[in-house]
């Protein structure tokens, strides 16, 4: 088992953040990869990005958004319990490299997947502006750590209860017209928030790195599942990415394959939600 | 030879079947389908063997079991001895009872087989290992003394569990690391239940564990550690990670939700139990019509898998003719009779879908005729112009074959690879270009057989012990 040590609940209760034991992994780890984590016996492998590691402690830390049946049941786990199995670190790391000024955008718990990178570009020396984003002010994460890795932070919630008040595309394009020797973008979030970014970017003509989160099963380019269109090409998320170029992204394909399974993820959402009621915390 | 064929003249007792479930009811679950001999009917079936001096069977054995000297055993009742006389060159008796073609194999040479059907050597050698799994003593084989050498094998494949097995009971230290969130390999995660019940591939697994096999599951082995890094603390390194790449058609449309590789169809089903969601939380889509697309074994699985899941048709699109079915022939005789129906012929040109949903609604194929043979002595398919046609599906399983995957070899400096990516390695030995490292199975030769593998892995591990022993 794969110890949780330290649990936290964020944007009330909708995210969580778990600290694992996972010390062959912590060890390895680079920004921008991931592992797969699966609850017990019957569950389902899970992708999610490492927001942090702690490689003398040996833990690695996940910060999840409960939207279905798989993280509903992790956000059961509490501290002392774990998971069956944590594999990785999988995925290629960010390539992190001086360039001068970057923008580093955010959504949602994109963000927490955008955090280390952030904090790679800037101890690589670059100047990091930061946007990041949430519906509102109780559902924001991360400021905190964003601001320290970052130059200068934006924030926007669509409903003005923080913040800029609309879309971290609006914050973009104003600091791309005011900046424009920033060199690199990298935007990370929900598919349509990554989408506009690009569209915006791309006037720019500003190189752009997404990280993609198309459904997965094994993580070692076996299944191909994975696959998302990229320059006309097929790639596999898992090894390829997952972050990629862009402009390249066949967005509507990747939204499309996204939808593979909403009767199913369904289905297994009411089973647990009927057999659980909330608040219930056992790991079942 | 002559003389064995005529020499006994007693009542002549015909090939024995395997009692197995009915086609309508097995088509729809997902447990094994043939039950096995009981031991009157596997000693039934011992007797036709003819106990050949100059046995032609063990010539088609890949690992030359002593087939007539296992059958005797049956025949009269020793079946603890029929399972140490087959363990002697096959670590899996259970495995290979099931899943080798034993029609290309052994059982293709038996001298009975020329004017009869052949001594059914498979499903004697299932017998003989289920029955010691079932009834027989817990019997652990002895080990040599401790070497104190260490070995680290990559993939608890077939080819891997062989070699962890021949090691540790030669005194080495052996450790497996595997990918997966279980060993087995194929045997896990490709091969259906009702052909291969997990629980056989578990048992076997845990027998090795016992014999003091360290298994390290999800270690990615080119992720979470390298090969390099490895060697720094192992004196010897295996790499059985077989071919664990898919292949797509390379046709418009394969984006559409229901398109499938089939290592992604058959592990989420089997890996992930995908058929027993929601109980299971993997899900995978429940077609109607389902195609899948390729003739071999692989095919055969996919298209038996989605009639087990609800589907009402269950093709299978092939661009050859049924002669050339690479598919074992108990396979496409399962499947036929459970129901698949066999589009040959057939060449798929391009997926069709409905843009908004994102779902798969068809595919559309082209007819073709055989004509001239071509190099390898086959008639080449065809296209026959103007004979395009549309088939209705909403779930396709692509098994057309894989190749091999670039994850681990990418990160191995030093391993020379041929022009398809697979290691290149002594076919007598098993060693790679790189110093300390062995390679065997479908990570070699592309992907092939359970029995081939299993084969590599025995090389490599005599090739092993040799450099842990004699330093060559
Ligand atoms: C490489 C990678 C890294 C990821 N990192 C993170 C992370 O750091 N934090 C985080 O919160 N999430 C991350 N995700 C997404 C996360 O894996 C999914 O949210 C999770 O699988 C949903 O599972 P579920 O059973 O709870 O929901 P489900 O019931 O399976 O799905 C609910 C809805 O979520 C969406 N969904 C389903 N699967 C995925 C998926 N794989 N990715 C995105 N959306 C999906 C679908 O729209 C679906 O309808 C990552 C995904 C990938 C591929
Ligand atoms: C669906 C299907 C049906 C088949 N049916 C038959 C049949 O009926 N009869 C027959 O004889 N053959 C059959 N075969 C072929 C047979 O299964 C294979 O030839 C055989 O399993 C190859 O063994 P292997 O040990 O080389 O590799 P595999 O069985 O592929 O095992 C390799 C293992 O290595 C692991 N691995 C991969 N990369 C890494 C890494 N980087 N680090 C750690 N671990 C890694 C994999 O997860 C896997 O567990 C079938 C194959 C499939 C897919
Ligand atoms: S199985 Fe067939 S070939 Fe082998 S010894 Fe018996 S009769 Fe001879
Ligand atoms: S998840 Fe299977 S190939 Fe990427």
């Amino acid at each position: 088992m794969f110890e949780i040590v330290e649990r936290q609940e964020m944007a009330q209760g909708t995210i969580i953040s778990n600290w694992i034991k996972a010390p062959k992994i912590a060890a390895k780890a680079k920004p921008g990869q991931f592992v797969i984590l699966r609850a017990n016996e019957k569950g389902e492998r899970i992708p999610l990005t490492m927001a942090d590691t702690d490689p003398a402690k040996g833990l690695i830390n996940i910060i999840y958004m409960v939207v279905g049946k798989s993280t509903a049941l992790f956000k059961t786990l509490q501290v002392g319990q774990g998971y069956l199995d944590v594999i990785g670190p999988l995925g290629q790391p960010t390539h992190l490299e001086k360039v001068g000024k970057v923008i580093c955008v955010g959504g949602g718990t994109g963000i927490a997947v955008l955090y280390p990178i952030t904090r790679g570009l800037k101890q690589m020396g670059n100047y990091v502006y930061s946007v990041v984003g949430a519906r509102s002010k109780d559902l924001l994460i991360l400021e905190d750590q964003m601001k320290a890795a970052s130059d200068e932070l934006m924030i926007c919630t669509d409903d003005g209860t923080y913040g800029h008040k609309g879309f971290v595309t609006d914050k973009l394009r104003e600091t791309l017209e005011k900046h424009k020797d920033i060199a690199l973008a990298v935007c990370i979030g929900p598919v349509p928030m990554m989408k506009f970014c690009c569209k915006v970017t791309k006037e720019f003509n500003v190189k752009t790195l997404v990280s993609l989160n198309p459904i997965m099963v094994d993580g070692t380019g076996m299944c191909g599942c994975c696959r998302v269109k990229v320059g006309g090409q097929m790639k596999f998320a898992c090894v390829d990415g997952p972050e990629f170029e862009g402009h390249e992204v066949d967005w509507d394909e990747l939204n499309l394959r996204l939808r593979s399974y909403v009767a199913e993820e369904k289905v297994s959402f009411d089973q647990f939600k009927g057999a659980h009621a909330p608040g219930c915390s056992c790991s079942r | 030879m002559t003389e064995e064929v005529k020499a006994p003249k007693k009542e002549k007792i015909p090939r024995q079947k395997m009692p197995e479930q009915e086609p309508k009811v097995r088509a729809r679950n997902f447990e094994e389908v043939p039950h096995g001999y009981t031991p009157e009917l596997a000693q039934k079936e011992a007797e036709r063997c003819i106990q050949c001096k100059d046995p032609r069977c063990k010539q088609g054995c890949p690992v030359e079991i002593e087939i007539p000297q296992f059958i005797a055993k049956i025949k009269e009742g020793d079946f603890e001895g029929a399972i140490r006389k087959l363990w002697e060159k096959n670590s899996l008796p259970a495995v290979c009872g099931r899943v080798c073609p034993q029609e290309v194999q052994c059982e293709g040479l038996c001298i009975i087989g020329k004017k009869d059907e052949p001594v059914a050597i498979g499903n004697l050698e299932r017998f003989a290992a289920d029955h010691q799994r079932l009834h027989g003593r817990d019997v652990l084989p002895p080990k040599a003394d401790p070497t104190g050498k260490k070995v680290a094998v990559v993939g608890a494949g077939p080819a891997g569990l062989t070699v962890a097995g021949d090691l540790i009971l030669k005194g080495h230290e052996v450790t497996i690391f595997e990918a997966l969130h279980g060993p087995g390999g194929v045997l896990l995660y490709g091969i259906p239940e009702f052909r291969l019940p997990k629980a056989i591939v578990a048992q076997e697994c845990n027998f090795l564990e016992r014999m003091g096999v360290k298994i390290e599951v999800n270690s990615v082995i080119g992720r979470s550690e390298t090969v390099d890094e490895l060697l720094e603390r192992f004196d010897a390194v295996f790499l059985g990670v077989g071919a664990g790449l898919p292949v797509f058609l390379k046709i418009p449309g394969e984006h559409f939700i229901g398109v499938y590789s089939a290592n992604e169809y058959l592990t989420r089903s089997n890996l992930m139990k995908a058929y027993e969601f929601p109980a299971y939380d993997t899900p995978i889509v429940k077609g109607k019509n389902v195609a899948t697309f390729g003739g071999g074994n692989v095919a055969m699985d996919g298209a038996r898998t989605a009639l087990r899941l609800g589907a009402d048709h269950s093709y299978i699109i092939y661009r050859r003719s049924h002669d050339e079915l690479p598919a074992r022939s108990a396979e496409v005789h399962h499947a036929e009779e459970e129901g698949v129906e066999f589009l040959l012929l057939t060449n798929p040109l391009r997926f069709l879908g409905d843009d908004a949903t994102g779902r798969l609604t068809g595919v559309e194929c082209l007819r073709q005729e055989l004509g001239e043979p071509d190099a390898s002595g086959r008639r080449r398919p065809v296209p026959i112009p103007g004979s395009e046609f549309v088939v209705d599906i909403d779930t396709a399983v692509i098994s057309i074959g894989s190749g091999s995957n670039p994850l681990l070899t990418k990160s191995t400096p030093g391993l020379s690879l041929n022009k398809w990516g697979y290691i290149v390695a002594d076919p007598k030995t098993g060693k790679t270009m790189k110093p300390r490292v062995w390679a065997g199975g479908d990570i070699v030769t592309g992907s092939a057989t359970v029995i081939l593998a299993m084969g590599a892995g025995r090389m490599a591990s005599n090739s092993i012990h040799d450099y842990l022993t004699y330093g060559w």
